[in-house]
């Protein structure tokens, strides 16, 4: 029974247990600064998870540390500051804008004003065209026409 | 022997695929009956030989043969049967199988369901379907066998990663994939119009209901998966941008825009060469959403094949899929005319606002999922990049197109004007907007978006609703009038409606499910209780049980509202021995207006246990909008127009095509 208990707690190797109560702070208004500064940082050993959501070990030092920086008295800024210097830029879920990642930011509302650009003129000049007369009928067309109107024995 | 007979029938697929990619072509082209004929018996054949493989392949997942390889590694003897079956596609090789047969599948329903297609067109389309399928078994046999043998056969197998063994992932990738391989339909619908150089309203009608039947199935898939994350991650997320998710999604949202830029060219007669690119594009999405999976270049839960050999010919069927359709397109795409024009005010441009919309937030999709490859690639440093940078994409292009959706059906083809939709949209507006204040006042919320989420919701419903009762004349005429006309209403009317408002139920989810969630995490001892949004939840008890083949600690919850039991909720962790690995089972009690979400966390000293129970308010909306555009989506494919068939075309009567 315990053996189970114990298995439970050392294996889970995807408990998927984020913030622990023992972890949060009293202070409802600094947990929520954490809570929402914690989203925004990687888990670095996970796939794709951000510390708030990961219970990897790591997750959970990160989340501590977050916690003891907001708790010295670090503005949302600094303490981001001081989690990146010690892991990098890959640690920001929110990839900051700099010369790497102009064209990640850049690159989607540039999509949007060149196609928008495009459509407009093109919608714009299609627009202006005079209606196309419609394509004159065929000889088999006008053929079959003059059968329905005057009846298959005029043939 | 009967994984040796799947393998051999998937090699005489193969030949099959070869036959019908090349001389239908080859007769269409010469004009030749006898070969343009052999299309469908080509197509029936190859869906013979690939659903014989298929079977072979369950039937050693049902008696467990261990000897087989793909099975070993991924069942288990006492694992429960469904989930015995579901194993076959929850794998690289077998995956592949299930898509294959998907696809075969498609082209027996072309092959003799499609009698209103023309001979030529439809050996072209069905050898386009051939090319495809060549491409997936060549690759399925060179580098992803799923009938190798082991010698000596294990006693056991590994079993299949327990987070995978859930009924809403049992069919989560079947659903998916009837999406991906049914936009193969208009993809190859397109490339056959490109062959033959024209495009008009009787084609835009043939790929309709494919690409509604596959982005209905597709929709399903993705809500099955995020429903899956939902209630089985065990903190009541359920989407989170991972790059697996938005090789499902980019496919969607060109999907959605192709089916309705298809309904431009199908009605009006515009549109018509965009409509060909987007399917190409549709379906390129597809490919790479199946290949970027499987290839191991995005390690995640669904990442299960890492071999570079595979990467490298996932490689070069995405350069000469991707690369000759569109090569096709440059060449051929000039001739099509559009021959329907429409101001700029019109339906027609309205489509061209989702079109423009949608695309670009594909773009953006694909942006952020490949940026961190890319810049890895080129040596650029890491980066990551996570839901906060899609979240700031994605709802800034997603804000224009639901006002825009509202507008769009109420404005007539050709030619509309703004006035006119104002007098008529101008009540919808004010009820939305008295709406988003009274939510704003009453949550006392710091910040307006989640008012403004409200007033979105609202402003589609409502003109939804508007223009359905103006369809139907309500209040305007005798109500029997108003039903009679109802009866009489298109089914694609009824499909839209539905379909819309699904998406504005979805919005109302998203929008308070991520506003106003209520979260309480501690540490409860038995006989603890805690308070959420008016319920009590007392923590009775933690024991164990055993299921068929994990071991799980369960704690009981009795859930009071005023004193009143509401439910009992049960939450689990799950210890899986033969993968050494854990799973939460969150217990969750709806009212459809909220849920009740409970997660059993790990023991802690002195017999307490972490717990954390969240209320999330219209979170089943979320699904439930799913379901309503799927439903619209199916009801818009019993149109009467779908079942009656296109008109016949006829190419003697009309020499003169786009070329």
């Amino acid at each position: 029974m315990r053996g189970l208990a114990l298995a439970l707690f050392v294996l889970a190797a995807l408990p998927a247990l984020a913030v622990e109560p023992g972890e949060m702070l009293a202070d409802p208004a600094l947990e929520a600064r954490a809570r929402a500064i914690s989203q925004d940082l990687r888990c670095l050993v996970c796939q794709n998870q951000s510390i708030d959501d990961s219970g990897a070990d790591l997750a959970h030092d990160l989340r501590v540390l977050v916690r003891e920086r907001l708790a010295a008295g670090d503005s949302d800024a600094e303490v981001l500051a001081y989690v990146v210097a010690r892991y990098g830029d890959y640690v920001l879920l929110d990839p900051p804008f700099q010369a790497s990642t102009w064209a990640l930011w850049l690159g989607p509302f540039g999509l949007l004003g060149v196609a928008g650009f495009g459509v407009a003129h093109y919608v714009r000049r299609q627009a202006r065209r005079p209606d196309p007369a419609p394509a004159p009928l065929s000889a088999a067309e006008t053929e079959r026409l003059r059968r329905v109107l005057n009846g298959p024995e005029s043939a | 022997m009967i994984a040796e007979l799947g393998h051999f029938s998937l090699v005489l697929a193969l030949l099959t695929a070869i036959v019908q990619a090349t001389v239908p072509l080859w007769g269409a082209w010469r004009g030749d009956a006898g070969l343009i004929g052999i299309a469908p018996f080509a197509a029936a054949a190859q869906f013979l030989f690939v659903a014989l493989a298929f079977f072979a392949l369950m039937h050693a997942y049902v008696v467990s043969d261990f000897s087989v390889v793909n099975v070993f590694e991924n069942s288990h003897s006492l694992k429960p049967i469904l989930y015995k079956l579901s194993g076959l596609w929850g794998n690289h090789e077998g995956s592949l199988i299930l898509w294959v047969l998907i696809l075969t599948l498609f082209g027996l329903a072309v092959a003799f369901g499609g009698g209103n297609l023309p001979p030529a067109f439809r050996a072209r389309a069905l050898a386009v379907q051939g090319m495809i399928s060549v491409g997936f078994l060549a690759f399925s046999l060179a580098t992803s066998n799923p009938f190798l043998r082991l010698d000596p056969a294990p006693l056991e197998g590994r079993d299949l990663n327990p987070l995978l063994q859930d009924p809403g992932l049992a069919f989560h990738p079947p659903a998916l994939y009837l999406g991906y391989v049914g936009f193969s339909m208009a993809f190859s619908f397109a490339i056959a119009a490109l062959i033959e150089g024209r495009v008009d309203a009787a084609w835009a009608r043939w790929v309709r209901p494919w690409t509604l039947a596959a982005w209905c199935a597709l929709t399903l898939g993705i809500a099955m998966g995020s429903w899956w994350a939902y209630y089985e991650l065990g903190w009541g997320g359920w989407w989170f941008w991972d790059p697996v998710e938005n090789a499902s999604f980019m496919p969607w949202l060109a999907g959605t825009a192709l089916l309705h830029s298809a309904i431009v060219v199908e009605k009006r007669s515009a549109l018509k060469s965009w409509t060909i690119l987007l399917a190409i594009i549709t379906f390129a999405l597809s490919l790479m959403g199946t290949f970027l999976v499987r290839s191991g270049v995005l390690t995640s839960v669904h990442a299960f094949a890492t071999d570079p050999a595979r990467g490298v010919f996932i490689l070069g069927l995405l350069v000469v899929a991707i690369g000759g359709s569109l090569l096709l397109y440059g060449v051929r795409a000039p001739a099509l005319k559009a021959e329907g024009l429409f101001a700029p005010i019109s339906r027609e441009a309205g489509m061209v606002l989702n079109n423009l919309l949608l695309a670009t937030a594909c773009g953006g999709v694909l942006i952020g999922t490949l940026y961190p490859l890319f810049l890895d690639a080129v040596g650029g440093g890491t980066v990551s990049v996570g839901p906060p940078y899609f979240e700031r994409v994605f709802v800034p292009l997603m804000v224009p197109l639901l006002l825009a959706m509202a507008a769009a059906p109420l404005l007539p083809w050709k030619r509309g004007d703004l006035r006119g939709l104002g007098q008529r949209l101008g009540v919808v507006a004010a009820a939305a907007l008295a709406l988003a204040l009274f939510t704003w006042a009453r949550m006392s919320d710091a910040s307006p978006l989640p008012a403004c989420g409200v007033a979105l919701a609202a402003w589609v419903s409502g003109s939804v609703l508007l223009e359905l009762g103006q369809r139907l004349k309500l209040f305007t005429v005798p109500f029997g009038e108003s039903l009679s006309r109802a009866r009489h209403l298109p089914r694609a009317a009824w499909g839209m409606t539905l379909a819309h408002l699904g998406v504005a139920v979805f919005v109302a989810g998203v929008t308070a499910s991520t506003a106003w969630r209520i979260e309480a995490i501690q540490l409860m001892r038995p006989g603890d209780t805690v308070t959420v949004a008016g319920y009590d939840l007392t923590f009775e008890s933690e024991g164990e049980v055993a299921g068929p083949n994990y071991m799980a600690r369960r704690g009981t919850f009795t859930v009071r509202r005023n004193g009143d039991i509401v439910t009992l909720l049960y939450p689990e962790k799950r210890f899986y021995p033969s993968q050494q690995t854990s799973t939460t089972e969150a217990a969750i009690h709806t009212t459809w207006l909220a849920d009740l979400y409970a997660v059993l966390g790990d023991p802690a000293e002195g017999g307490a246990w972490s717990t954390r129970v969240y209320y999330n308010p219209l979170v089943p909306w979320i699904w439930l909008g799913c379901l309503a555009m799927v439903a619209g989506g199916a009801v818009s494919l019993t149109d009467r127009r779908h079942r009656v068939g296109a008109p016949v075309r006829r190419r003697a009567a009309q020499p003169a095509a786009a070329e």
